[in-house]
């Protein structure tokens, strides 16, 4: 073979949570480690407020329109977190003995609650995740507890990764943080992989994969153009001892799909068992009057009590009185305040009480001008897992239409009777809340349009003990291809009720021992041990005792 | 910033009157002067096409720039035949879509859009760019928009940013306990 071929140790795929982490920890351990990465990499004044098509509100996103199902997602350096609301609860301890639909324990029988905790752990120290409190609520937010609270429900302010003094409640968190207020993976998992010698490359798209005689992979990217993504110039190849793949639920099963060929049979769950998370919106449209009269609230100023959905930050207060792990399957869930811009999700609302069509038309315009008095209740429901991926497009994992966020994918997603009974329970739950002594006028989003919606995709690679309905096994390698580790939200076996973020950071760094095990296994000099990219050590400590309990080096 | 420059695409006046059409049943506004046919006039103030619909269609990043005269064919075709079952006369000296009313526009829509059209992803793509031109102007600069009296966001209660086209609140929340934290809430803010 040419001597030509640019070679690293450690291939990561995405620089998302699942890639950002594995990334960390194998550069700070000393492998050579390469990112690609397919989004552009924005600077911090490069996050703009602003709507228009071509601004950082529309380069750092990728929607992807399935059939029943479409995905919005990060696309850029930092992946979902730049772009997330960075609410980071831990997933309750029920959801890791759910059954889902294959009638057993989904999850490894390594993982639970309690196993994970040491690792949720190391998350909330890099990322700075804190307990929120009333005062760090908006308005938003607030108003919700104020309407848990008389419906004689309990509500929680979030866990958040935002560090309160820098945040100016702007709600354009969307489009990236530019106050670095947000702890997005851009200031502590990245900046910590490079100082230790990772290279990150943007606007590389990973097509395929294949094996190289020596049992390494060959990795093979396009380059896309940094303005108009539907542009590609060239393409390339990249040789790893490990691949790390963390292109996100929606694209990683895609590229496995594609590199069958060159591969070898994938393990029958690749691209199966995808799950939305259980998402489910509703909007409610306010009473201002009865929200002073019956809630009490004020905003001071002559202003409308609350008249505010464009001030604060996303998703700041839930309610968790569903999540009680004594309740049957598919009828758990939170409901969790949720801001969402123009744009995207407005026109999946739908007008209460419309006497012509709900999601366009004269009534849909009217509700419109009520918008800052609109509160959208998001719903994290256990689904079935029944997202299925048809066989993948020419490139990446999606057609792409626009010039930047907007692609028709093959993922098709056919709800059963149990995820509608959940989201039936969880809707009816919102309007009983909402709808109490006329606080509000309460519809779900429509799902005709672009079918279910989600922004947490899970579960289309996932980790299991049983090899016919898990592609990964508990170390998340990829069953019969050694050396290829899955580490971002595909991995996830299913919906958490709960925003996943943290559970598939944790599930990243629980992983990286493993990954380094692997490395070390193929002669690449690579420790694992490093402390959180913040500096701070007892993370670190906490877990070190663990390894070396299961004398992971063996692995 | 923009290394790529703005490209609009050129489309006939028919598609242009059809597609305002099509647009001001989305989002529907008021006529821009008496006798207006494209606009139903079903509301008042500005609606999709006020807001700008076509330079927002017309601009070669949604994607859909170069599709907009087969569009514009595509759905007079459906109301004329639309026309034909529901034994309606067209004016012929407009598009078949625009010769339509407004209920009738709504329901061809309708049905188009319907889950198993084969042809819906099409016209959904179609009304989500008419209802951004109204809901977030993404043609525009929003700052920009906002100083212009973009009929939509206005609408919306969009306020202004500061002088550096940035938002920032101060005040953004009522600072008070409103509920009864979960009882299985862990030190860190999670559920147990
Ligand atoms: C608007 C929004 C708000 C959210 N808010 C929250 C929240 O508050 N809390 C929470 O827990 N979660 C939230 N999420 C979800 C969270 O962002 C995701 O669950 C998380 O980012 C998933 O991590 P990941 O590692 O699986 O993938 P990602 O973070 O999506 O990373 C995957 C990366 O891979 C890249 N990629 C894809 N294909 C390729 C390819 N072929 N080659 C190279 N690179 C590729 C992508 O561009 C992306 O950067 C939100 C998501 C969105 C969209």
């Amino acid at each position: 073979m040419s001597d030509t071929i640019e070679r690293t140790d450690v291939l990561v795929i995405g620089s998302g949570f699942g890639g950002a982490i594995a990334a960390y920890h194998l550069a700070a351990g000393g492998a050579k480690v390469t990112v690609l990465e397919r989004g552009p990499w924005l600077k911090n004044d490069e996050f703009e407020h602003d709507y228009q098509l071509g601004s950082s509100y529309t380069r750092i996103f990728d929607f992807v329109v399935g059939d029943g199902m479409s995905v919005l997602g990060g696309n850029c350096v930092g992946g979902g977190s730049v772009v997330y609301f960075a609410a980071m609860p831990r997933a309750p301890k029920f959801v890791f003995d759910r059954h889902g639909s294959i009638g057993r324990r989904m999850w490894p029988k390594s993982v639970s609650r309690e196993t994970l905790d040491p690792w949720y752990d190391r998350i909330e120290e890099s990322l700075s995740v804190s307990k929120q409190e009333w005062n760090d609520a908006s308005y938003a937010g607030g108003l919700w507890g104020a309407a848990c609270d008389h419906a004689g429900r309990t509500a929680n302010p979030l866990a958040a990764a935002i560090d309160n003094s820098k945040c100016v409640n702007c709600n354009f968190m969307m489009a990236g943080c530019r106050f670095e207020a947000k702890q997005s993976l851009t200031v502590n998992y990245l900046p910590g992989a490079l100082a230790h010698g990772a290279e990150i490359r943007p606007l590389h798209e990973v097509q395929y994969l294949e094996r190289t005689p020596e049992g390494d992979y060959r990795v093979h990217y396009n380059i896309v153009d940094d303005e108009d993504y539907r542009l590609q110039s060239g393409s390339g190849v990249i040789e790893a001892k490990i691949v790390v793949m963390a292109a996100g639920a929606a694209a990683t099963p895609v590229i496995l799909q594609r590199s069958e060929a060159h591969l070898g049979t994938m393990p029958h769950a690749v691209g199966r068992y995808f799950s939305g998370n259980g998402e489910r919106l509703n909007t409610a449209i306010l009473n201002e009057d009865k929200v002073a009269e019956i809630l009490g609230l004020s905003r001071g100023d002559g202003q409308l009590p609350y008249g505010a959905n464009a001030i604060g930050k996303g998703p700041t207060v839930a309610s968790w009185d569903k999540l009680d792990g004594s309740l049957p399957e598919y009828s758990r869930y939170s409901l969790e305040q949720l801001y969402f811009p123009p744009g995207l999700g407005t026109i999946l609302a739908q007008a209460p009480d419309a006497s012509g069509p709900t999601w366009f038309g004269k009534e849909k315009k009217e509700i419109l001008k009520n918008w800052k008095s609109w509160l959208t209740i998001f719903c994290m429901t256990e689904d079935d897992n029944e997202g299925v991926f048809g066989p993948p497009p020419a490139t990446g994992n999606a057609h792409r239409i626009s010039q930047q966020l907007l692609g028709r994918g093959n993922l098709s997603y056919k709800p059963t009777d149990n995820t509608w009974h959940g989201w039936n329970q969880a809707d009816a739950d919102v309007k009983e809340i909402l709808e109490k002594d006329g606080l509000a006028k309460v519809m779900p989003w429509t799902n005709d349009l672009v079918g279910a919606y989600t922004v947490h995709p899970l579960a289309s690679c996932r980790m299991g003990d049983d090899p016919n309905t898990s592609a990964l096994d508990d170390t998340n390698e990829l069953r019969g291809h050694s050396g290829i580790f899955v580490t971002d939200g595909s991995a996830v076996p299913g919906a958490l009720t709960v925003n996943p973020a943290m559970t598939i950071a944790a599930l990243a760094e629980r992983a990286v021992p493993h990954i380094v095990a692997a490395a070390q296994a193929k002669g690449i000099a690579v420790t694992y041990g490093a402390p959180a990219p913040t500096g701070y050590k007892s993370g670190r400590n906490a877990v070190l005792p663990l390894l070396r309990k299961k004398q992971l080096a063996d692995a | 910033m923009r290394r790529i420059p703005i490209r609009k695409v050129d489309i006939a006046a028919d598609a242009t009157f059809t597609l305002e059409a099509y647009a001001d049943t989305i989002v529907p506004g008021e006529k821009r002067w008496p006798g207006d046919r494209a606009i139903a006039g079903v509301s008042t103030g500005g609606g999709a096409v006020s807001c700008g619909a076509l330079d927002l269609l017309r601009w070669d990043a949604t994607g859909i720039h170069d599709g907009l005269e087969d569009l514009a064919s595509q759905v007079n075709e459906h109301a004329r035949a639309f026309a034909e079952k529901a034994g309606l006369t067209l004016d012929e000296t407009v598009p078949p879509f625009v010769s339509l009313d407004y209920d009738d526009r709504v329901r061809l829509i309708e049905e188009l859009t319907t889950p198993g059209h084969p042809e819906k992803d099409f016209w959904v793509l179609l009304s989500l760019f008419c209802n951004m031109a109204y809901d977030s102007a993404a043609h525009l600069h929003t700052d920009e928009a906002l100083e212009e009296g973009h009929a939509g966001l206005t609408a919306m209660g969009i306020t202004a940013p500061d002088a550096d086209g940035l938002w920032r609140f101060q005040d953004f929340g009522y600072g008070r306990q409103l509920a009864d934290l979960h009882p299985d809430t862990t030190p860190s803010g999670s559920p147990a």
